[in-house]
């Protein structure tokens, strides 16, 4: 029935992604759950390929094709995507362009930050010098954007990571600084605007999160910024409703049943309802606070790792704290989960399996990815899940986690 | 082969069919905000069943447009390329040769050009590049300068300071220079580093006008209105006047906080005059964390109103046209009200230099 349901709002929303796909941040509604997904439960490293660059943006994984973004060069001004196979690794194709927009960053993360997606048959790349390109499955460009060369003053010094997805038949990208702030509708088809959305002047890591209503409803994009929340017409750009009581410029909300989980003042929940009125708050705590991570919804709880790496569950009814539980840190990618299964990956390479059935929680096994130490490389990047598997990559290398034998 | 190259590539041109021709023009007139795109998606695939021949054309079809038109025509040699050697086809290397050490080719172009080399004949690509050490594209550069930095590593004295100062001669990058400095330190020998990069030290210096909520960026204040350098204006606590302030960073930062005191929602500006030996093309090249404009000779050129994100030198490149003679040079630098400790500075640094990164020193320049 939860699938049935999940794939009814899914055909609405206009993803047409097939079962087992992860096709943008957090996965197929930006949930940080694959509902067709099982996490490996005593994980193992299927194989490893080298990466031509650095990045912290998510891999996705499309019709059996795992897609990966990167950035090179002695400035980063060289831009790469890179299709693999899903079942062995190897590459299918890479395309590489160039920057037209500011390459600067932190030099904790880099260019390739934000992590592309998919329509299913399109693969939607976007950087953090705002460079968004168009693929088709084989590696054909259908079109370019250089979103700094249209609007000079859309940039960080810091870096940007926003992460797009796509509603239909909407890229919703926002790149949003202290300067010259935007959120667009861009055009699956032809990379032109559908709408343009003036947005606050103020640095957002954020990415957009898509709703609907149910499966006759249009396609809604939540806009988070420091403000709070803005719904929006995924078609028209149309503002819908807003939420201002503020909320985190890096953690993102999630979508879960008839509420959205807003990182806004800890965690505060608002009811989503059909014909879009302004959303009544649920609940508020600030027992649950999730830092810079995104928070997810699993069986009925809320997830989130605070910046102690202390994973707390929340009934997602009352926002009451129902267990918290003690990982190994630090984190800046977030958990990804699948049935009683939570999959957290800390910046020192260490995979960490959670029993979320568990009274209080469990962690079930952990396997240390081995990072390069003359680099000292971090894992920055939120897992995808597909299948029976996870990836992870890091500015060198992608994995495919599996199941240990017998497991 | 210089002069028979552009003979050479209107060969190529005419010798495509007119449709491939027409694709590649498609490729380059994509403009802003996505228009072109349909058409040059159905003239990228096009452009690259046509095969390796058509690099020619796509060479001589870099720069034509702008940056995002180029890395269409980067793309399609992408792709060209990966079939190409995939079924073993050959490339026409010589040509991509030939319009490689050609200098008068736009950058985006020689740099396509090099990127085929590197991927379809490494060695190629590896013999050519020692001899790009003075090519007039940054990046072009950088491969040879860092062939050198590594062979004279190790050498003794004498000639690791010949080596070194040979590459420091062709360094224009930040971290290479700052590398080969440490290296000629070592042995003994100074490197003029203001000088080297083409930073302007000498500063006239005005202020604080106000930024009370970060509103001073928008305030024109009166340099804005007038360079007057006798003139004393209102400014946020009192009179404020002209004074004259030289940066002795290596890197050219002028700190407001030392003429002017360290202070909060403030707005500073400061102004020079680059005497330019000759009318040409030039950039300003700006590294800042605070909000700024900058203005050459009264016409704004640009202005970023982002605090505390960071700041790099070159993080800004300002294309300009330098006049023959005196240029005024004026930069608004705001400091806003965050109290954290990495947001004390208020400060900027800046260059004068060609495409390449050269220095382009100002008429009146004295070595140290």
């Amino acid at each position: 029935m939860r699938l049935r349901l999940f794939l009814t709002i899914s055909l609405a929303l206009g993803f047409s992604s097939i079962a087992g796909d992860w096709p943008q941040f957090r996965g197929p509604s930006s949930t940080g759950v694959a509902v067709d997904a099982t996490i490996p439960r005593k994980p193992k490293i299927d194989w490893s390929v080298s990466l031509p660059g650095r990045g912290l943006a998510s891999p996705i994984v499309v019709d059996g094709k795992v897609f990966v973004t990167c950035s090179s060069g002695p400035k980063q001004e060289r831009l790469h995507v890179i299709c693999f196979k899903f079942a062995d690794g190897s590459k299918v194709w890479e395309r590489q362009l160039r920057a037209t927009g500011r390459t600067m960053s932190h030099p904790k993360t880099s260019i390739a930050s934000s992590t592309p997606c998919s329509d299913g048959s399109r693969i939607f790349a976007l950087w953090s010098c705002n460079d968004l390109a168009a693929f088709d499955m084989e590696g054909n460009l259908l079109w370019l954007r250089g979103l700094t060369v249209d609007y000079p003053n859309v940039s960080n010094s810091l870096g940007m990571a926003s992460s797009p997805i796509v509603i239909g038949e909407t890229v919703v990208v926002t790149v949003e600084n202290d300067s010259e702030s935007y959120a667009l509708g861009v055009d699956v088809n032809t990379g032109r605007n559908l709408w343009k959305l003036d947005r606050p002047k103020a640095a957002n890591w954020t990415s957009p999160v898509p709703w609907s209503a149910g499966a006759n409803s249009p396609g809604v994009a939540l806009l988070q910024s420091s403000k709070g929340l803005l719904a929006v017409d995924a078609i028209s750009g149309s503002r819908l409703w807003e939420y201002t009581e503020g909320a985190s410029s890096s953690s993102s909300s999630v979508v879960a049943g008839d509420a959205v989980y807003v990182p806004s003042n800890g965690v505060t929940a608002l009811a989503l309802q059909a014909n879009n009125p302004a959303p009544a708050q649920l609940w508020r705590s600030k027992q649950v606070n999730p830092a810079t991570i995104s928070p997810l919804v699993l069986n009925g709880r809320l997830f989130s790792i605070n910046a102690a790496g202390v994973l707390t569950a929340a009934e997602t009814k009352s926002g009451d704290v129902a267990w918290k539980l003690r990982l190994t840190g630090p984190f800046s990618g977030s958990p990804v989960g699948a049935g009683s299964g939570l999959l957290a990956v800390n910046e020192k390479g260490l995979v960490q399996v959670i029993d979320v059935s568990a009274p209080q929680g469990a962690i079930l096994a952990s396997l240390q990815l081995p990072l390069k130490a003359d680099t000292k490389e971090l894992i920055l990047c939120t897992p995808a899940l597909a299948g029976d598997h996870a990836l992870v990559r890091t500015d060198s290398t992608l994995w495919r986690l599996g199941n240990e034998p017998g497991r | 082969m210089r002069a028979i190259l552009p003979i050479l590539f209107a060969l190529s041109l005419a010798n495509l069919h007119g449709s491939v021709a027409e694709s590649i023009q498609a490729l380059t007139a994509v403009a802003g905000e996505g228009s072109g795109n349909e058409k040059a998606g159905a003239a990228w695939r096009e452009v690259v069943k046509a095969g390796p021949q058509v690099l020619p054309a796509l060479l001589a079809a870099a720069g034509k447009g702008g940056p995002v038109a180029d890395n269409w025509v980067r793309l399609a040699c992408d792709a060209v390329i990966d079939s190409a050697l995939r079924s073993k086809q050959a490339l026409p290397l010589a040509e991509v040769e030939g319009y490689l050490i050609d200098t008068r080719q736009p950058a985006s172009g020689r740099q396509l050009a090099f990127d085929i080399l590197q991927r379809a004949d490494r060695a190629k690509a590896d013999a050519i590049e020692p001899s790009l050490i003075h090519d007039p594209v940054q990046e072009l550069r950088r491969g040879a300068v860092q062939r050198l930095i590594d062979a004279t590593k190790g050498k003794e004295s004498a000639a690791a300071k010949t080596g070194y100062l040979a590459a420091l001669e062709a360094a224009r990058d930040e971290d290479q220079t700052k590398f080969i400095q440490g290296e000629l330190k070592k042995l003994g020998v100074p490197v003029d580093l203001p000088r080297h990069f083409g930073f302007l030290m000498k500063w006239q210096v005005i202020g604080p006008f106000d930024n009370t909520g970060r509103n001073g960026f928008a305030t024109a204040f009166p340099p804005e209105k007038e360079i007057q350098r006798d003139a004393t204006y209102v400014g946020k606590n009192g009179p404020v006047q002209w004074q004259a302030f030289e940066s002795t960073d290596d890197y050219g930062k002028l700190d407001f906080n030392k003429p002017l005191g360290m202070q909060k929602e403030v707005t500073g500006y400061a102004v020079t005059t680059f005497d330019a030996p000759e009318e040409r093309d030039a950039e300003l090249r700006l590294g800042c964390k605070n909000a700024w404009k900058v203005w050459l000779n009264g016409e704004f050129l640009f202005g970023r109103d982002e605090y505390h994100r960071g700041q790099q030198m070159d993080q800004y490149k300002l294309k300009c046209r330098l006049r023959k003679g005196p240029n005024t040079v004026l930069v608004k630098c705001c400091q806003n009200e965050q109290k954290e400790e990495w947001t004390v500075e208020w400060e900027f640094q800046l260059r004068v230099c060609d495409s390449a990164g050269t220095a382009i020193l100002a008429g009146n320049t004295a070595a140290k």
